[in-house]
C-alpha cells in the first residue's frame, strides 16, 4: 500500500471496508469465509503493516537472543457451550496449542482472558474451568497467566474465552505458507468435519444413533514427533472454521500456488456425510477442531504418512493432493466421477438449504 | 426444488393421519419427519425427505434401473459397434 | 450412503459418458429445469464429461432466484417490525433486495431464524404466543405440501399468530414460457425431479406435443443426471418428443395424489412474477380465500412497490438459458457471491453462483489437464 493511505487510514479518514456495502459487522465477518478475510486484508494488516502479520500463518514466529518463539491468539465464542466431546473451555485451550504447533513450535504456556455474563451460573464456569486444566494436561501446557471481566446480563453469550499461547521452535525449518514448493505432497491428518456437525446437532436437534463427538484435541504431539523424526516439512495448518476448503486456500493464496486434490481420497465419517446431505452442507466447509493438514516434501511423504497413522490422532490420515506450479492460487479438486472444478473459499457461514 | 434425502423409517407414531410421523435415519443421523405423506409406508421402508416432510416411498427395485439401463446399453452400443465395424 | 453412493461412482459415470459420446451425432441443446440438477451438474463437472455438440443452459428452477424483488422487500419490511420472528430457509437469508437482505436485517437487531421445516415455524408461533411468527414460504412444487401442511395445522390448531409470506411457483408454466419465447433455443428439457415426485408428469405431456420437445423426468445425483441426458439426446437423435421417466425409483406417473389434495386445499393458482423474467400467468400458488388469515401479506398490509434492478444484471437471461454466466460483464469482478447483483449470484443453486464457486475461470481458458473421455471415432 502506498505510504498515503496508509495515513489516511491511521488518521481514520477513509474506511477501507466499503461502507456502503458493510456498514456493519456481519456474522459472516466471523465465518472464517471471504468476508473474514476481507477484513483482515484490508482493515487489519495494513494498519498494523508488519512482516509477521504479511506471513499470513496460525501464529507469529519471532526470535530473542538466539531462541526462536512462537506466539499466538485465539478467541473462543462458541454456542452451544457444551457439545459432544468438548466444550468451550477443551477448544480454548487446544485451539491455542495447536495454532503453536502449526507454527512448529512446542507449545509451553497460555493465557486466559474470560468474560463473562453477568447471571452465568456458576456451576458452569466450574465445569468449563475444569475441562481447561484437563485439556492443558493433555497438551503438556501450563496456564499461567488470566484475566477475568463480567458484562452485563444479555450483552454476552454466558462466556466468552480468548487465549494467547507461547512455544518454542525446536527445528530449524521455516514452517509457513512461504515454504510450500510445486511438488510438495499433502497429507490430511484425518476424517473431516465432525467438530461442525457436533455443533449443528446440538443446535438443530439432530439426533444420532451414535454420537457424533467433536474431534477437538491437541495435535501438537503428533506434530512434534513428525519433526523430530526430521522430516522436511513445509507448511501446517489446522482445520477450523471454513473446513478443509478454506484452509487449502489460503494456503494457495499466501503461497500463490495452485493446489489440486482428489475428492476420493478425503475421508469422512458416513453419519457426517448423511448430516451433510440433509441440511445440505458441503463437507469440505464443515468446521474441525483437531485435524490438519501438512504440506511435505515429495521424498518424506510416506514416511511422514506413516508416522502419522501410527498416531491415535492421525489413524485415518490420508494423502489428498500435491501443490501444482501454478502461480494463481487456486484450488482445484477432482471430483469423484472424475471432473475437475475449482475449490472456492466461501463468503460466510454454509447457511443450510432447501435446494 | 430440490434438495431431497432419502432415509429409512425406524420407527412410526400419531394416528392422526396429518400428524403421523417418524424417525428416519440418514445414514446415522436419526431426525423426526412427517408421514403424512406417505401413509402407506412402513417401518423399514426408506422415504425421500424434503424439509422435514416425507414426499415419497423409495421403490427399490426400481432404483437398480439405472444401472440396468447401464448395462444394456452398454451391451447394445456394442453391438452397433461391432455390427459397423464389419460393415466396413 | 444408501441411495446416494451409488449414483455418483465415477467409473459408471465415466461408462454413460462415454454412451453418450457415442449416440449424440448432432448437435443439441438440453435444459435442466431445477436448481439442484445446476448445483450438481456444476459440481460435479458433469457437463464437462460430456461431448462439445451438447450444450446445457441451466433454467429457472431456481425459487430462490425467481422471487421477485418486491417480496423480497416485502420480508424485509416485514422482519424489521419488532414483535416480529421472521423465519425462513436458509437460502433466502442473503438475496439482495433493494438496498440489503435478510441476514443485515438481522445484524440490526430484527429477529430472523432459520428453520428446516415451515412445522419448525409452527412451532415457534406456539411457544410465542406473543409474537408473530411469519415463514418465508418460498418454493417450487416439492415445497407445496410442506407448506400446505404448515397452514392446514396452524388453521386445525387455531394457531392465530402464524402467518406466510408466499412465493410459490410452478414448473410447467415456466417451461412453456421459455418455449414459446422468440430467443428459445432449447430442444430437450430435463424435468426437476422431486416436483415430479409430488405432481406426477401428466401435465408435461401436452407440453411435450404441442411443442415437440423431449422431457426427461431426472434425479440429482450424477448418474441420475446423466441418464437423463441420455434419454434426452436419444429422443433427440430418433426424433421423438415423450415425456420419459429416467428418477423411476422416486417418480411416478400420477405423483403423490395425498399431497395434491392438500396442496389444493390450502392453495390455488395464480398469477406470478419471476425477477428477471417477468410476469408468467398462472405460474404461481397463492392461498385459498379460506385460509386468507395466514396471509402475512394482508396481516401486514406491506404496500406493493416497484424498484429497479441492477442494470448490469442479466439474472434474467440466464434464468431462461439465454446466456451463460460468464457472459455477464460483471461476472467475477462487480458481481461475486459476497457482492451479488442478482439473485442468480446468491442462492448456492444459483447458476452464476454455481460457476463462480466451481468454475471461476471458463473451460477453455483452463490450464489444468481435464478429464479425457474416451469419444467414439465417428
Amino acid at each position: 500500500m502506498k505510504p498515503d493511505s496508509l495515513n489516511e487510514l491511521a488518521n481514520g479518514f477513509s474506511c477501507p471496508i466499503p461502507i456502503d456495502q458493510y456498514p456493519q459487522i456481519l456474522l459472516a465477518h466471523g465465518g472464517g469465509g471471504n468476508l473474514s478475510h476481507q477484513l483482515i486484508e484490508k482493515m487489519f494488516l495494513p494498519l498494523f503493516h508488519n512482516p509477521f502479520l504479511e506471513s499470513r500463518h496460525d501464529g507469529a514466529v519471532f526470535q530473542i537472543g538466539s531462541q526462536k518463539l512462537a506466539f499466538t491468539t485465539d478467541s473462543y465464542v462458541v454456542r452451544p457451550l457444551f457439545f459432544p466431546g468438548g466444550d468451550i473451555g477443551t477448544l480454548a485451550v487446544n485451539g491455542s496449542v495447536n495454532d503453536l504447533a502449526m507454527c512448529g513450535a512446542r507449545p509451553l504456556y497460555l493465557s486466559a482472558g474470560f468474560i463473562l455474563e453477568e447471571g452465568l451460573p456458576m456451576e458452569t464456569l466450574w465445569r468449563v474451568v475444569q475441562s481447561m486444566k484437563r485439556a492443558a494436561e493433555e497438551a503438556s501446557v501450563q496456564l499461567i497467566t488470566g484475566d477475568t471481566k463480567v458484562v452485563d446480563r444479555g450483552k454476552g453469550d454466558g462466556i466468552f474465552i480468548n487465549t494467547a499461547g507461547v512455544g518454542v521452535l525446536e527445528t530449524p525449518l521455516t514452517i509457513s505458507p512461504a515454504s510450500v514448493r510445486p511438488g510438495d505432497v499433502i497429507l490430511l491428518s484425518g476424517d473431516i468435519g465432525r467438530h461442525g456437525i457436533a455443533i449443528m446437532a446440538v443446535r438443530e436437534g439432530l439426533e444420532f444413533e451414535t454420537t457424533i463427538e467433536s474431534d477437538c484435541a491437541p495435535v501438537s504431539g503428533l506434530v512434534l514427533s513428525m519433526l523430530e523424526a526430521e522430516l522436511e516439512i513445509h507448511c501446517l495448518r489446522d482445520l477450523t472454521r471454513g473446513g478443509l476448503a478454506s484452509a487449502l486456500v489460503e494456503i494457495a493464496e499466501a503461497a500463490k500456488l495452485g493446489i489440486h486434490i482428489d475428492e476420493n481420497s478425503i475421508p469422512a465419517r458416513e453419519d457426517v456425510r448423511g448430516a451433510c446431505e440433509i441440511l445440505g452442507f458441503d463437507p469440505l466447509y464443515v468446521a474441525n477442531e483437531g485435524r490438519f493438514v501438512c504440506f511435505v516434501a515429495p521424498e518424506h511423504a510416506e514416511r511422514a504418512l506413516d508416522l502419522m497413522r501410527a498416531h491415535p490422532l492421525g489413524i485415518e490420515a490420508s494423502r489428498i493432493g500435491q501443490v501444482t506450479p501454478e502461480e494463481n492460487g487456486l484450488v482445484t479438486m477432482k471430483s469423484r466421477i472424475g471432473a475437475t472444478r475449482i475449490v472456492d473459499m466461501l463468503s460466510g457461514e454454509q447457511l443450510p438449504r432447501i435446494c | 426444488m430440490c434438495l431431497a434425502v432419502p432415509g429409512k423409517i425406524l420407527s412410526i407414531e400419531g394416528s392422526d393421519p396429518l400428524l403421523r410421523s417418524g424417525k428416519v435415519d440418514f445414514s446415522g443421523i436419526v431426525k423426526v419427519i412427517n408421514l403424512a405423506y406417505v401413509p402407506e409406508a412402513q417401518v423399514g421402508d426408506y422415504v425421500l425427505v424434503h424439509v422435514g416432510f416425507a414426499i415419497n416411498t423409495i421403490d427399490e427395485g426400481e432404483a437398480r434401473q439405472v444401472f440396468e439401463y447401464l448395462r444394456q446399453m452398454g451391451e447394445l452400443a456394442e453391438l452397433e459397434e461391432n455390427g459397423e465395424k464389419e460393415v466396413k | 450412503m444408501k441411495f446416494i453412493d451409488e449414483y455418483r461412482e465415477g467409473e459408471a459415470a465415466q461408462r454413460y459418458a462415454r454412451m453418450i459420446h457415442r449416440l449424440a451425432k448432432r448437435e443439441w441443446t438440453i435444459m435442466e429445469v431445477c436448481g439442484g440438477q445446476t448445483h450438481s451438474i456444476v459440481k460435479f463437472g458433469i457437463d464437462e464429461l460430456l461431448p462439445k455438440q451438447i450444450t446445457l443452459v441451466h433454467g429457472p428452477g431456481c425459487p430462490v432466484c425467481v422471487t421477485p424483488l418486491e417480496l423480497i422487500e416485502k420480508a424485509i419490511e416485514i422482519a424489521s417490525r419488532p414483535g416480529v420472528i421472521f423465519c425462513s430457509f436458509g437460502d433466502m437469508l442473503r438475496v439482495p433486495g433493494n438496498s440489503k437482505d435478510l441476514l443485515s436485517v438481522k445484524a440490526e437487531g430484527g429477529d430472523v431464524r432459520i428453520v428446516y421445516s415451515p412445522l419448525d415455524a409452527l412451532r415457534l408461533a406456539r411457544e410465542n404466543p406473543e409474537r408473530q411468527v411469519v415463514f418465508f414460504a418460498v418454493g417450487f412444487e416439492t415445497t407445496a405440501p410442506a407448506n400446505a401442511m404448515a397452514v392446514f395445522q396452524a388453521h386445525q390448531q387455531q394457531v392465530k399468530n402464524f402467518s406466510i409470506l408466499v412465493s410459490h411457483v410452478l414448473v410447467p408454466p415456466a417451461m412453456e414460457a421459455i418455449l414459446s419465447s422468440a430467443s428459445n433455443r432449447v430442444q430437450g428439457f430435463l424435468a426437476a425431479g422431486h416436483v415430479c415426485t409430488v405432481m406426477g408428469y401428466e401435465e408435461y405431456e401436452p407440453i411435450a406435443k404441442k411443442y415437440h420437445v423431449p422431457i426427461v423426468v431426472t434425479g440429482f445425483e450424477p448418474l441420475d443426471i446423466l441418464q437423463g441426458i441420455y434419454m434426452c439426446i436419444r429422443q433427440l437423435e430418433e426424433g421423438r418428443a415423450e415425456v420419459e421417466n429416467q428418477y423411476r425409483r422416486a417418480v411416478q406417473r400420477p405423483g403423490n395424489t395425498v399431497a395434491q389434495n392438500l396442496i389444493q386445499k390450502v392453495f390455488r393458482v395464480v398469477h406470478r412474477k419471476w425477477r428477471g423474467v417477468g410476469q408468467i400467468n398462472h405460474s404461481g400458488l397463492g392461498l385459498q380465500d379460506l385460509f386468507a388469515d395466514f396471509d402475512a401479506e394482508r396481516r401486514f398490509g406491506v404496500a406493493d412497490q416497484t424498484f429497479e434492478e441492477s442494470p448490469e444484471c442479466i439474472s434474467g437471461l440466464v434464468l431462461q438459458g439465454v446466456k451463460k454466466p460468464f457472459e455477464c460483464s460483471a461476472f467475477g469482478s462487480r458481481c461475486t457471491p459476497e457482492h451479488p447483483l442478482g439473485a442468480t449470484m446468491v442462492s448456492s443453486e444459483g447458476a452464476c453462483a454455481a460457476y463462480y464457486r466451481y468454475r471461476r475461470i471458463r473451460p477453455e481458458e483452463s490450464s489444468i489437464p481435464r478429464q479425457k473421455v474416451e469419444a467414439h471415432e465417428a
